[in-house]
């Protein structure tokens, strides 16, 4: 690698199904990890449920990076089956190359269009030379060549995840990678990547779905209970066996009203418990969601969004599932709903929502999405930070023990199952302090006071949001539009322009007063969002006293932001 | 359930909340709190080793008549939120309250895969064939000609018949109880929480304002079930299917291992990081 090449880098690979696109886009992210570049990865899958067409979606960078750039430096094509229904999300220009095998026939339409320059290399006659040998090996080989990473990177990564078991395997992908490497070498060169500093910091390899399972087992999550659905599926998965573990257990539920059900109870039996879904699932779970509000049952529900309303694109994320995580209960019913802002930040993020749930004893919902729950990233190790559950338990003391006490701070003791003298009745109706049934009118409003006092008293401390930066405009935002703002900010920042960021990683309760001191002096607010109808715009407007002018951006899935696209923005508001 | 032989003694009033139930002059359902106290003070049950789960219906209304942990919980749902709670409390001994239409109707889902699952619980099923609390509209087990205002001249629609949905299902313990008979009701009581896993009990427990032809009515069709109980899947079958609804007492009995996933560890998380790091 040399000093002189770009920043960042951005390639994907393309291939029908079984051409091992997926498996070789894991080994090129590890490959560049290896030699101390951060790096992104992303798939894109047609509407088949195994094999068809695909595509791994891959950035390198030597700074991090976490989200996708504005285009593609390298698209390598094992075929061109109907690899068109990825036009739209594989952005090529006229500096852009493509790699495809002649054999393949001829380009799709949105590659010739783009202008990109189309070189030929003979990757599934080259494999044919090789026994065992395969075409993606020998399109990795190309693709390193071309962008500047070392083969031996590329083999290295290949014998790290066949194991020693396998020396044959890893022979003949040294081979393969050496004959497409030599192919690619007589080509005009493209875009490659400079190289990286020295790697001295702990890395990790980790897509924000595992972040979040781990986030939330260090937090204290003991028990799990979820039903399977695309985007979030991979927590349960990641969790089930590393939850046994550490103490603790996953319920496989008969479905979503079972599974807040579920965690209901074990939270009231004093496990911390969360479950994961998407929007269709949190639908379901909506009307227990107000039993937890009611009851003041801990408990924690990632949402993992995908675009909607109903079965919507479940492969595909948007952020579009605000408004029913903050205002889907019925009654009023306060809770706290939290977003991470990019695939590291699930970790603390989930770390974060259970210790919530469990000192405010309240039902969190952490919104994430499919564009930070399905990529996978390598990034700095995680600083580790402190907060585990803290649940306030009641051990014994005042008789008769008061379940639903009207403290100063609004969270009252909790006796848990097998405590002498704590037996109570949790309950959804409206009740006493000893949580008796009651239709009382002063028991209804204190009780809805009391649940309402101790979210608004609570210290959110500096958790609450992401800022960054100083200037007279702010742009402010949640969850996955974060890091393609950020990186367009820094850009801006580049030629000059001075933009302050607030990204909200508590989204309820409101912070009027937290954030009308971020926003002190700021003249200008640009709200960035993927939703087709502003849900994160009105919510603001709702409940803060947003300064000066206030431009409203956002659109809906399934195409992510781009930093270029957010540059557009910036610069067309003036910058 | 594992029953230890505690060092005390326990009255049936042990169990009893101060608070005042709700339920009409009549309703079977007190009868159906009287047998609840007997059984536990028969097991000597520290009232606090108890829970009782309930989901909304009149019947689901006993958890706060107790002296025990209870959950009140939303219309259905009653065995899922118990599932967690004995799963991730497998020390507990745990009841769940529920009526026919909460249990048979909104929550059928759950009914299937509780049996299926066969978590240690027992479920308690308060059966009058009528919605109590909404006042008067047919259930999953009302007679196809009972007139309400829903459902002029009768739904015309055969109830079903929830011991044997169990049985299909996988239900380790089948049991039909009367409420008007307390004792008997309590020793059945008794019975399902020492069985292992999941334990249905049907209680008919007739509601004397909705359906004020039960009271006396079932009085006079209760019998005791005149095969002895068994452990045979076809025989219970067969005497399921051609059942009247009105034989009462063990009516399968099964031997399936409770579902109790446990930890295999208790390590610090950390060690998890391993998996990212490269
Ligand atoms: C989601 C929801 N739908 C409807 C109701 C209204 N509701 C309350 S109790 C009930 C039926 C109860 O019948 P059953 O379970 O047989 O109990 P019973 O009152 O007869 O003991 C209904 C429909 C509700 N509380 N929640
Ligand atoms: S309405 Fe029927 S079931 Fe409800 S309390 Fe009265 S008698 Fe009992
Ligand atoms: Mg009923």
């Amino acid at each position: 690698m040399t000093q002189t090449g770009q920043e960042t880098i951005s390639v994907v690979l393309t291939g029908s199904g079984g051409a091992g696109v997926m498996t070789a886009g894991q080994t090129l992210l590890d490959a560049a990890a290896s030699l101390g570049l951060y790096g992104l990865m992303t798939r894109s899958t047609g509407p088949q449920i195994r094999g068809g067409e695909a595509a791994a979606l891959l950035r390198f960078g030597r700074r991090p990076v976490l989200s996708h750039g504005d285009r593609f430096d390298l698209l390598v094509a094992l075929d061109f089956e109907n690899i068109s229904r990825f036009g739209a999300e594989i952005p090529l220009g006229a500096s852009s190359v493509v790699i495809a095998d002649p054999a393949a026939g001829d380009p799709p339409e949105f590659v010739v269009a783009s202008g990109a320059r189309i070189v030929h290399v003979e990757l599934a006659k080259l494999a044919k030379t090789i026994p065992g040998g395969r075409i993606s090996m020998v399109a990795l080989g190309a693709l390193a060549q071309m962008i500047g990473l070392p083969e031996s990177a590329i083999v290295g990564a290949v014998a790290a995840s066949v194991g020693k078991k396998k020396p044959d395997a890893i022979v003949t992908s040294e081979k393969a990678v050496a004959l497409g490497a030599a192919a690619a070498a007589t080509l005009t060169p493209g875009a490659r990547i400079a190289a990286p500093d020295r790697l001295d910091s702990e890395r990790w390899s980790i897509t924000g779905n595992e972040a979040t399972g781990y986030g939330a087992i260090k937090g204290g999550i003991r028990f799990v209970a979820g039903y399977p659905i695309t985007p979030a599926t991979e927590i349960l998965e990641w969790m089930a066996p590393t939850l046994r573990q550490c103490g603790g257990v996953l319920v496989q539920a008969e479905d979503e009203l079972a599974s807040i059900n579920m965690i209901i109870g074990s939270s009231f039996g004093g496990a911390p418990s969360l479950t994961a879904t998407a929007g269709p699932g949190l639908s379901l779970m909506i009307e227990s969601l107000g039993l937890a509000v009611a009851s003041e049952t801990p408990l924690v529900v990632v949402d993992v969004m995908r675009s909607g309303p109903s079965t919507g694109i479940a492969t595909k994320s948007e952020q579009s599932d605000l408004n029913i995580a903050v205002n889907g209960l019925h009654g009023d019913a306060p809770h706290v709903v939290v977003a991470p802002t990019d695939v590291s930040d699930c970790l603390l993020t989930a770390q974060w929502a259970t210790h919530l749930a469990e000192s405010l004893q309240t039902p969190v919902i952490m919104l994430s999405d499919q564009s930070i729950g399905q990529a996978r990233a390598i990034i700095d190790r995680p600083e580790d930070v402190a907060f585990t559950a803290t649940r306030d338990i009641w051990t014994g003391g005042e008789s008769p023990y008061l379940r639903y006490g009207l403290t100063d701070s609004g969270v009252s003791a909790m006796a848990i199952p097998g405590t002498p003298g704590g037996q109570h009745t949790a309950d959804g109706l409206t009740h006493n302090e000893r949580g008796t049934p009651s239709s009382q009118a002063h028991d209804h409003v204190a009780q809805l006071d009391k649940r309402q006092r101790k979210l608004e008293n609570f210290d959110y401390s500096d958790h609450w949001a992401e800022i960054d930066g100083d200037g007279e405009i702010a742009v402010v935002t949640w969850g996955s539009s974060t890091a393609p703002i950020r990186e367009a900010i820094a850009a801006a920042r580049d030629r000059g322009a001075k933009i302050k960021l607030i990204a909200l990683r508590l989204i309820a309760p409101a912070q009027p007063q937290k954030l009308a001191a971020a926003l002190a002096g700021v003249k200008r607010v640009l709200v960035i969002e993927q939703s087709h109808s502003g849900q994160f715009w009105r919510y603001l407007r709702a409940h803060y006293d947003l300064p000066g002018e206030v431009t409203p951006i956002f659109r809906s899935g399934p195409l992510p932001f781009r930093p270029g696209e957010i540059g557009g923005y910036l610069a067309h508001g003036g910058l | 359930m594992n029953i230890q032989n505690n060092e005390r003694a326990f009255k049936p009033a042990e169990y009893k909340s101060a608070v005042k139930p709700v339920w009409c002059p009549g309703c079977g359902d007190h009868s159906v709190l009287l047998s609840i106290q007997r059984a536990l003070a028969e097991l000597a049950l520290p009232p606090e080793e108890v829970a009782v789960v309930s989901g909304i219906g009149c019947s689901s209304r006993i958890p706060a008549y107790t002296n025990c942990y209870g959950f009140h919980g939303v219309h259905g749902r009653s065995l899922a939120l118990a599932t967690g709670l004995k799963v991730a409390r497998p020390d507990l001994t745990v009841l769940v309250a529920s009526g026919d239409g909460d249990g048979f109707s909104i929550g059928g889902n759950h009914f299937l895969h509780a049996c299926r699952r066969n978590v240690d619980l027992t479920y308690i099923v308060m059966d009058n064939r009528i919605y109590g609390m909404t006042k008067g509209q047919p259930s999953p087990t009302t007679e196809p000609d009972w007139d309400t205002a829903i459902a002029p001249g009768g739904t015309g629609l055969s109830p079903f018949h929830p011991l044997v949905i169990a049985l299909a299902s996988g239900a380790n313990y089948i049991a039909r109880a009367f409420s008007g008979d307390i004792s008997g009701c309590a020793k059945l009581i008794v019975d399902a929480i020492r069985s292992p896993g999941f334990s249905f009990v049907q209680i008919l427990s007739p509601c004397v304002t909705f359906r004020p032809d039960q009271q006396k009515g079932w009085k006079d069709f209760i019998r005791p079930a005149m095969v002895p109980e068994t452990d045979d899947h076809g025989r219970a079958a067969r005497r399921l299917m051609t059942d009247d609804g009105f034989n009462i007492g063990v009516l399968f009995r099964g031997a399936r291992p409770p579902y109790q996933p446990q930890p295999l560890d208790h390590r610090d998380p950390s060690h998890l990081e391993a998996e990212f790091v490269l």
